[in-house]
């Protein structure tokens, strides 16, 4: 990996400000700014910052001398958006200096494996100047006076808190620095700081810890203070392991599911066999509540839950349970019928109006469902009571789960605590609340605690999906211009319903590009532009509403949008006669993009020779601020291909690859690498192996031998990120970043090694390799044979 | 109600249940040791992997009576105590590489990982990417690669530190009077003596 020391320039000239109070575009940038935050009444130091200040980053328009006009996405992108949406909300966000000589902090937001947590410790450690390790970042409980500025999604967490949490610690470090001054009569311009301790020129020193409470205030005061050069960084932008690392090595690491609270016993919910069906009866429910171990059965919206004294018990009566049911909303949608109405809803090309007669590329491609389903199942932990409620789950967006249980339960909101859990991973599913609000419903039901948790099968089957798209294009061309590029993407609804759209209408609306377009077309817009100068450019997005359950997954629409787009880049490469790396350095608008590529092209010897049926692929993309290149080989030969694996798929190897990223700023080069290599497995498994099959109102897929998400036989045995130089001083989104451009890397890899383009995705996609459990009953029973397979 | 022992982490224990319940409900649910993750209950995703004896496999897929008094059950709040170190080598290595990402799979890989270096080593070879190519455990975060590198370098630092070989927990002395529990008020009384620490008990 390449991390740099190189120089960090502040701001980006040249580039005219969108927003008020744009820090980038403002002379000096950053570095000569005075940040404005407060000093609270408390036993020990704290200090609050307004996160207002977040508009200090919404970025600036692009200066772009160009054919193509900008797009919405180059104007103002999804995390401007959220950014804009932050900006006037009062909410304070707190940092604090204990007696034990630590600083702690309760981020509102959630910590889902992305490194957010060892991020934001690195920001407080940095400005505080404290050793990271004497940092304590927790996750806040539900805040609904924070509105929209406790949502963890769209990337956008490291652009929006970057500023107020380093605000934060640089107050805390000026008022200690103040009171050791005062204490000692001397003058604050003669002490220094370092690892937690204050030191006089003269020798004099004292640790952070013992001036906590002297530093404390009585009333509210207000400070002022300037941030660090990132010249001065000694943590932020160098590598640094995550600060949960030994809780997770050594199974400390407490999810949902190992929480203890009192009484709350497992329980598992039977399901029907269509996604979303209802119960008609239950035959047999005081059977059911007699068998060994179990305790309560209710009724529940969408399901008969059981509780008992273990999970396997809880099974074993789902199992027994005697239910008639009634069907879901899409019990007569299967892939085919899907398929069929997304092609009809697909619109027309506009046939752009050119002096001359264009050649043009034809292309559509289908997506089949995904499952954004995390290792972890979906738990959480519902402990209501007359008048109150308690609920312990990973939530992304805590406040709307807040809003929406106390509006179920029948509580006002103020009765509803919500506390966030550190999650197993999320990859969009934690946006929503659904095994949050299903424990409270069935603990409301019971009148008793429980840790209600969702089964592999309910994960994959009831839980939900980033649905079915289409996406055509037409690449209009002539000679070796490009005239034209043109994209419908077309898609079965996604749900948006867990506080972005509420987000979106209230900032979206008053920026220009807005209009009267709906929540997922705006999210659309604001996260899709070419990168190319393709001429007259459209990419459009049309739904249709079939009421599957579905949510974000990892870059939303970019996977596919990508893919799409750069398959069809290599076809117009083909067309011209040009090399697919040659064409786009021609072809692309964003100079960024342009680094990348060459730096992939470079350090992953781009055209050397490989043997038939091996093939390299490259795939580019911007987004969240960040530009990403990857560049990956792909083995399709026939003894790849069909190497045997017990009980999974093989199928094409990506042997090799390297991703090149440009972060704006990397806070912690390490885990932005982290970030990289997930995505890229993420890509893999999108382009190759992973879908759900859905029939008859059901995905088929059960278990992690039937959705194929990469394992170790598929990864790529060489990996490697490259974090280019610093392009600017603040950091970019990083999660989602990588997962489009690897997609699209993937594909046109394979397109390259098979002389085939692939249209459909993933590739597999047309075989079903495994035999699917029963749709009923809905969990499958543990097998009992484990120990024949010790080794 | 039946009444199943064995031993634990090296402490011999006693838990009421079920003949079928399996064994990762009783570790998790009744006894309160977390480390084993459930990822799936179907002897897939191998988040729950453990050690018997010293191998691995995983306590979704095994009832409880198949549990004989004189097994040894590792998990990963024990493997430590299998080489008298703080961390085991494949710990140690897992934090250089920084591999955990969501870290929910990674006790289950950890424990696979020891396996599977003991298994090459058995073989009279050393672990290759062949044989990390037959890791079966999901890491959905994806950090497959640091996984991979995790993987050769703990296996040189558990050759330096003798733990080639499968070795169970040691046995404490004088081993606690197998007590029955019954869940969970008992639990944590029992999760201290096995596990050490506070794990698990959470105060709101």
């Amino acid at each position: 990996m390449t991390a740099s020391n190189g120089p960090r320039p502040d701001g980006e000239p040249g580039r005219p400000a969108a927003t008020p109070a744009s820090a980038e575009s403002a002379p000096g940038g950053l570095g000569r700014r005075r940040f404005i935050g407060y000093l609270i009444a408390a036993p020990t130091l704290a200090v609050v910052v307004p996160y207002s200040m977040t508009s200090a980053q919404a970025a600036a328009p692009a200066d772009l001398p160009v054919p193509s006009l900008p797009q919405p996405e180059e104007i103002v992108d999804l995390g401007d958006v959220q950014n804009l949406a932050a900006a006037p909300t009062s909410g304070l966000i707190t940092v604090r200096v204990h007696e034990d000589g630590t600083a702690s902090f309760a981020v509102p937001r959630a910590e889902v494996g992305q490194g957010m947590t060892t991020a934001v410790a690195m920001m407080i450690a940095e400005e505080l100047d404290l050793p990271l390790g004497k940092v304590r970042v927790t996750m806040a409980d539900a805040r609904p006076e924070l509105m929209m500025n406790q949502l963890t999604g769209g990337s956008n967490s490291m652009r929006s808190i970057y500023i107020p949490v380093r605000t934060a610690a640089a107050l805390a470090r000026q008022r200690l620095v103040d009171t050791a001054a005062r204490r000692w009569g001397v003058r604050a311009s003669d002490l220094t700081t370092s690892d937690g301790v204050i030191r006089h020129k003269g020798g004099r020193t004292a640790t952070y810890g013992s001036l906590a409470k002297a530093a404390a205030a009585s009333a509210t005061t207000r400070l002022e203070t300037r941030l660090k050069s990132p010249d001065d960084f000694t943590i932020l932008g160098t590598p640094q392991n995550r600060i949960d690392a030994l809780e997770a090595v050594t199974g400390r690491k407490q999810f949902a599911g190992d929480l203890r609270v009192p009484g709350a016993k497992p329980a598992m919910v039977a399901r029907p066999p269509t996604i979303h069906g209802t119960v008609a009866a239950v035959r047999n429910a005081g059977a059911v509540r007699r068998m060994p171990g179990i305790t309560d059965v209710a009724v529940i919206e969408h399901g008969v839950a059981v509780r008992g004294e273990t999970f396997g018990q809880c099974i074993d009566a789902i199992r027994a349970l005697d239910v008639q049911w009634k069907p879901g909303p899409v019990a007569d949608e299967s892939d085919a019928t899907v398929l069929r109405r997304l092609r009809k809803a697909t619109p027309p090309m506009a046939v752009p109006k050119l002096p001359v007669l264009p050649k043009h590329i034809d292309a559509e491609f289908v997506f089949a469902f995904a499952s954004n389903s995390p290792l972890e199942p979906e738990v959480a932990i519902a402990d209501v009571r007359s008048g109150r409620a308690e609920i312990w789950a990973s939530l992304k967006v805590p406040i709307v789960a807040q809003e929406d249980i106390a509006k179920r339960l029948g509580l006002p909101v103020h009765a509803v605590t919500v506390h966030v859990v550190e999650g197993g991973g999320s990859f969009g599913r934690h946006l929503f609340h659904d095994v949050a609000a299903e424990a409270a419903e069935v603990s409301q039901k019971m009148g008793k605690p429980v840790k209600l948790s969702w089964s592999r099968t309910d994960n994959f089957r009831q839980g939900r999906t980033h649905p079915m798209c289409i996406s055509r294009v037409r690449a209009s061309y002539l000679g070796s211009s490009v005239l034209a590029y043109e994209q419908r993407h077309v898609s079965s609804e996604t749900d948006f319903g867990h506080g972005f759209g509420e987000m979106l209408t209230s900032a979206g609306s008053k920026l220009p590009i807005a209009g009267n377009l709906t929540v997922a077309e705006s999210i659309f817009q604001l996260s899709q532009s070419s990168p190319y100068d393709f001429g007259a450019t459209t990419q459009l997005l049309y739904e249709i509403p079939l009421k599957f359950a579905t949510g974000s997954m990892r870059n939303i629409y970019s996977p596919n949008v990508v893919c799409a787009q750069e398959l069809v880049v290599d076809r117009l490469a083909a067309a011209m006669g040009r090399d697919p790396l040659a064409f786009r350095r021609r072809y692309l608008k964003d100079e960024k993009l342009k680094a990348v590529l060459e730096r992939a092209a470079e350090a992953g010897d781009w055209g050397r020779t490989l043997p038939d049926g091996v093939a390299q692929g490259v795939g580019v993309h911007h987004e969240y601020r960040g530009a990403v290149a990857v560049l990956v080989e792909i083995d399709c030969r026939p003894e790849t291909v069909n190497r045997p694996i017990e009980h999974g798929v093989t199928g094409p190897r990506v042997t090799k690859a390297l991703i090149v990223v440009d972060a704006g700023f990397a806070i912690n080069p390490r885990g932005l690498e982290a970030q990289m290599i997930g995505g890229m497995n993420d890509a893999i498994a999108l382009a190759l192996t992973s879908s759900l099959h859905i029939k008859d109102g059901l995905p088929l897929e059960g278990s992690w031998d039937d959705y194929f998400y990469t394992r170790q036989w598929n990864t790529p045995p060489t990996m490697r990120v490259i974090v280019m130089p610093n392009t600017r001083s603040t950091p970019s989104g990083a999660g989602e970043l990588a997962v489009a451009p690897a997609f699209a890397a993937v594909a046109c890899a394979y397109a390259r090694a098979t002389g085939t383009m692939p249209t459909r995705f993933p590739i597999n996609h047309g075989t079903l390799g495994f035999e699917p459990f029963p749709t009923q009953p809905s969990t499958p029973q543990s097998p009992t044979d484990g120990l024949d397979h010790a080794f | 109600m039946p009444t199943h022992t064995f031993k634990l982490n090296g402490k011999q224990v006693t838990v009421e249940t079920e003949d079928s319940v399996r064994l990762l409900w009783v570790l998790r649910d009744l006894l309160g040791v977390t480390g084993p993750k459930y990822g799936c209950g179907l002897g897939v995703c191998q988040a729950c992997t453990c050690h018997i004896n010293g191998k691995a496999f995983n306590p979704c897929s095994v009832p409880v009576s198949k549990i004989k008094p004189t097994d040894e059950i590792t998990t990963i709040e024990g493997l430590p105590a299998t080489v008298d170190r703080e961390l085991h080598p494949m710990q140690e290595a897992w934090l250089r590489h920084d591999v955990s990402q969501c870290g929910y799979c990674q006790p289950g890989q950890i424990m696979t990982a020891v396996a599977k270096v003991r298994q090459a080593r058995e073989a009279g070879r050393e672990i290759g990417d062949a044989d990390l190519d037959e890791l079966r455990n999901v890491c959905r975060c994806g950090t497959y690669s640091r996984i991979r590198e995790a993987i050769k370098d703990g296996a040189e630092h558990m050759r330096q530190a003798g733990a080639e070989t499968a070795r169970p927990a040691p046995s404490s002395s004088p081993s606690p009077t197998p007590s029955h529990t019954s869940p969970p008020d008992k639990a944590k009384d029992i999760l201290e003596e096995v596990a050490g620490r506070d794990s698990g008990l959470f105060s709101p």
